[in-house]
């Protein structure tokens, strides 16, 4: 059949079984979109921001397990969409963003809405193409969409001068089925040697731990690791990245480590003789000072990429391969071999971490007459049943969220964990809701981050995306006024929000319902009302205690073992 | 520790900026780089020296594998290997003393004179980067009026091969 470019493309994504693009148009991808205008297979999103339409489809992404697509113009579009290409970039996520271009022949000339789209994003992207022949965008889609979904997934960007989508120009098209690429074939088999002496060392192990990241889910891993920690019966801990890979509710599981992490996880992990690390990849908010990195394991790294292996700490048996492939294989050699964990060694182990559970170091005060920002949280995951997919900014709220959500199920916890991006969580939020229509989801954030993409409350109304916000209103920048509270003296330097909008008037211009909670009483309430109406999107505005603080904490360049307690379990 | 790594990678436009762009932003050192088709024109052959612990080149080795573009790539100083580079050294040489002598340095070193004017002198030299910089010592600094360096290229000896 003979398509020209714009067709291609549309075609293509419909032979690659894309249902949704998330875009905004302009000049240089008017072809595309009027071929888009003329079939109803690929259903486009109009977002209202290039950023936001970026994170939309990560949030599909991350929900789904599929890659995300966006469709933005050259220049200011291409630019905008930056932040959240290195938003997914940072947390290995499979996109696929299609940038238009000027025409091939006015590239380099400083043409209308030119900018080196294609040199502007290698940093942050996984691979970038620039297609100048019509005769090359099938396959070169092709390469894109195989490169953003194998391996170590992540971002990859397709950028198209405007001649290439030339509707005057049509050639024979076929779907590529298939594409290989000599230098791109990354290992999916882990070592059978290696994975070997790996099981010798987990089952001698007197103090172990497991530790797993993003990794995990991205590999659709979680049962599998679930399987293989239960036949343990170690300790194990997830990353920000990593929750829900493994039941939040388990007593197996000690919760999130790091920074924000449990007394118990980092104990464990300061304590530990043996390290199981899977699919994380010891991100220096996880490991703290790398010198006093659990100083006691021997450690073992599973990963698909090889350069995460003994990037930042010394791994002293590397397994390189799909964590789902290398997990299952692991699980048959623990079913298979005769060694079996030290029982005595395991009991006085979890004997200690009990001891260190004991100390209950997320505890806040339950009694303020102010909304504790836990405490919406623990609401949320009651009324949710803990079943929503949440999605979050970044700061105090997604640290909270993160700590007093129990996620049971991966791909449920949404958040900026690498590239730590504000605003990601209302676009987010909607990408997950256009995958998922009949569940719940809400975007837990704060009142700073929510305005960085607040504009796509618009795109909300148009396609009838009822996500609940929860907005915990702290009126403060939260993490950067606790971090000038600790070590900066109480000079809280441009972290106030004044001249906040009213987010219940904002909410019901943009065609919502806006809801403002101001006593610990309401909140169960409000949340069931929210929640009920299942065709609305409702903004919840929690007006929270403004000293509140995240805890435990390890200041950066910390070890493990030198948390910080709220001043609340010291007293008790 | 100095290393040399080859590198085969696609002939394809961009290809080396991904590598100036990964050094840069990983803040690798780099000393040189060279880069150039090979027999199939498909593919080019990059030479980079670079200097580092062992984990750095490590990561390098990784970062550098990790690159789309990139086939395939060896670190060459970790077994048997030649290094080469190629110097064209411009030097004044006016009297008959000083042409005598030039030339005299030139055989000495095994260099050519590849240009003769009244003033000057070209010589082209290859060797190691050693060598080319006790040839710079042995003439007289005074004289240099440019000097051109490739960079080093390098390959493995006897049957230890780079290729697809």
């Amino acid at each position: 059949m003979k398509l020209s470019g714009a067709e291609i493309f549309v075609q293509f994504l419909k032979d690659e079984g894309v249902k949704h693009v998330f875009g905004y148009p302009g000049g240089a991808v008017l072809h595309i979109y009027d071929a888009l205008f003329q079939q109803e297979d690929v259903k486009h999103i109009l977002v209202r921001h290039e950023q936001g339409g970026v994170h939309a489809a990560d949030g599909y992404a991350r929900s789904t397990g599929k890659p995300g697509v966006a469709l933005v113009t050259s220049g200011p579009g291409a630019t905008n969409a930056i932040t959240g290409i290195a938003t997914a970039y940072l947390d290995s996520i499979p996109l696929v963003v299609i940038t238009g271009q000027v025409v091939s022949a006015f590239i380099g000339s400083d043409a209308f809405q030119e900018v080196d789209s294609v040199g502007i994003s290698r940093p942050c992207v996984k691979h970038n193409f620039l297609v100048k022949d019509v005769k090359d965008l099938a396959m070169t889609l092709k390469k894109a969409f195989y490169v953003a979904t194998t391996g170590r997934p992540g971002p990859v960007v397709v950028d198209i001068p405007k001649d290439t989508t030339d509707p005057g120009i049509k050639i024979d098209y076929e779907y590529p089925k298939e594409v290989r690429m000599r230098s791109y074939n990354p290992t999916v088999k882990g070592h059978p040697g290696q994975i070997k002496r790996a099981i010798d060392i987990i089952t001698s192990a007197k103090r172990p731990m497991i530790y797993t990241g993003g990794g995990v889910v991205l590999s659709n891993a979680g049962d599998e690791l679930t399987a293989f920690t239960k036949t343990l019966g170690y300790p194990i801990t997830n990353t920000l990245m990593g929750l829900g890979a493994y039941p939040g509710t388990d007593r197996q599981f000690v919760g999130m480590l790091g920074m924000h992490g449990t007394y118990e996880a980092n104990m464990a992990m300061h304590e530990c003789d043996v390290l199981i690390a899977i699919g994380a990849r010891f991100d220096d908010r996880v490991t703290g000072d790398t010198k006093q990195f659990c100083p006691k394991a021997t450690i073992i790294h599973i990963d698909i990429d090889p350069a995460s292996i003994s990037k930042t700490v010394r791994v002293d048996i590397p397994i390189v391969g799909d964590i789902k492939t290398v997990m299952s294989d692991m699980n048959k050699e623990l079913k298979a071999g005769k060694q079996k964990p030290d029982a005595r060694a395991l009991d006085s182990w979890w004997k200690q971490i009990e001891m260190w559970r004991s100390k209950d170091c997320l505890r806040y005060d339950r009694n303020s007459a102010l909304i504790k920002p836990q405490f919406v949280i623990e609401k949320l995951y009651e009324v949710t049943k803990g079943d929503a997919f949440v999605t979050s900014d970044v700061g105090q709220h997604q640290m909270f969220a993160a700590q007093f959500y129990k996620f049971d199920k991966p791909r449920r916890w949404i958040n900026s964990g690498g590239l730590g991006t504000m605003g990601f969580g209302l676009p987010a939020a909607l990408g997950v809701k256009m995958a998922h229509p009949d569940h719940d989801v809400a975007c837990v954030t704060g009142e700073a981050s929510i305005q960085m993409c607040i504009q796509e409350l618009s795109m909300a109304l148009q396609y009838n995306l009822p996500v609940k916000v929860v907005n915990l209103n702290n009126r403060y920048m939260g993490m950067v006024r606790q971090w000038q509270e600790f070590f900066y003296d109480r000079r809280y330097s441009q972290s106030y929000m004044e001249t906040l909008p009213d987010f219940v008037k904002l909410a019901e211009a943009y065609g919502h319902v806006g809801m403002r909670i101001e006593k610990p009483a309401d909140v169960e309430g409000a949340l069931k009302e929210a929640f009920a109406m299942k065709d609305r999107l409702v903004f919840l505005d929690f007006i929270t205690d403004q000293t509140e603080n995240v805890y435990p904490m390890i200041a950066a360049g910390k070890g493990h073992h030198e948390m910080h307690m709220s001043p609340e379990r010291e007293l008790a | 520790m100095r290393h040399i790594i080859s590198v085969l990678m696609e002939n394809e436009s961009g290809a080396l900026s991904r590598v100036a762009g990964l050094f840069s932003a990983r803040g690798y050192n780099i000393e040189s780089l060279t880069v150039a088709p090979t027999e199939d024109p498909t593919l080019s052959r990059m030479t980079l020296v670079t200097t580092g612990s062992e984990e750095i080149i490590e990561q390098i080795t990784k970062q550098l594998n990790k690159l789309i573009d990139v086939v395939k790539l060896a670190d060459i100083t970790g077994g048997e290997h030649i290094e080469r580079e190629l110097m064209l050294i411009k030097v004044r040489a006016e009297d008959a003393n000083q042409r005598e002598e030039v030339k005299r340095m030139t055989d000495i070193f095994r260099g050519r004179v590849i240009d003769v004017k009244d003033s000057t002198f070209t010589i082209e030299l290859t060797g190691d980067g050693a060598k080319l910089d006790a040839f710079i010592e042995a003439v007289d600094k005074k004289s240099i009026l440019e000097t051109v360096r490739s960079g080093a290229t390098g390959i493995g000896r006897g049957g230890k091969c780079l290729h697809i």
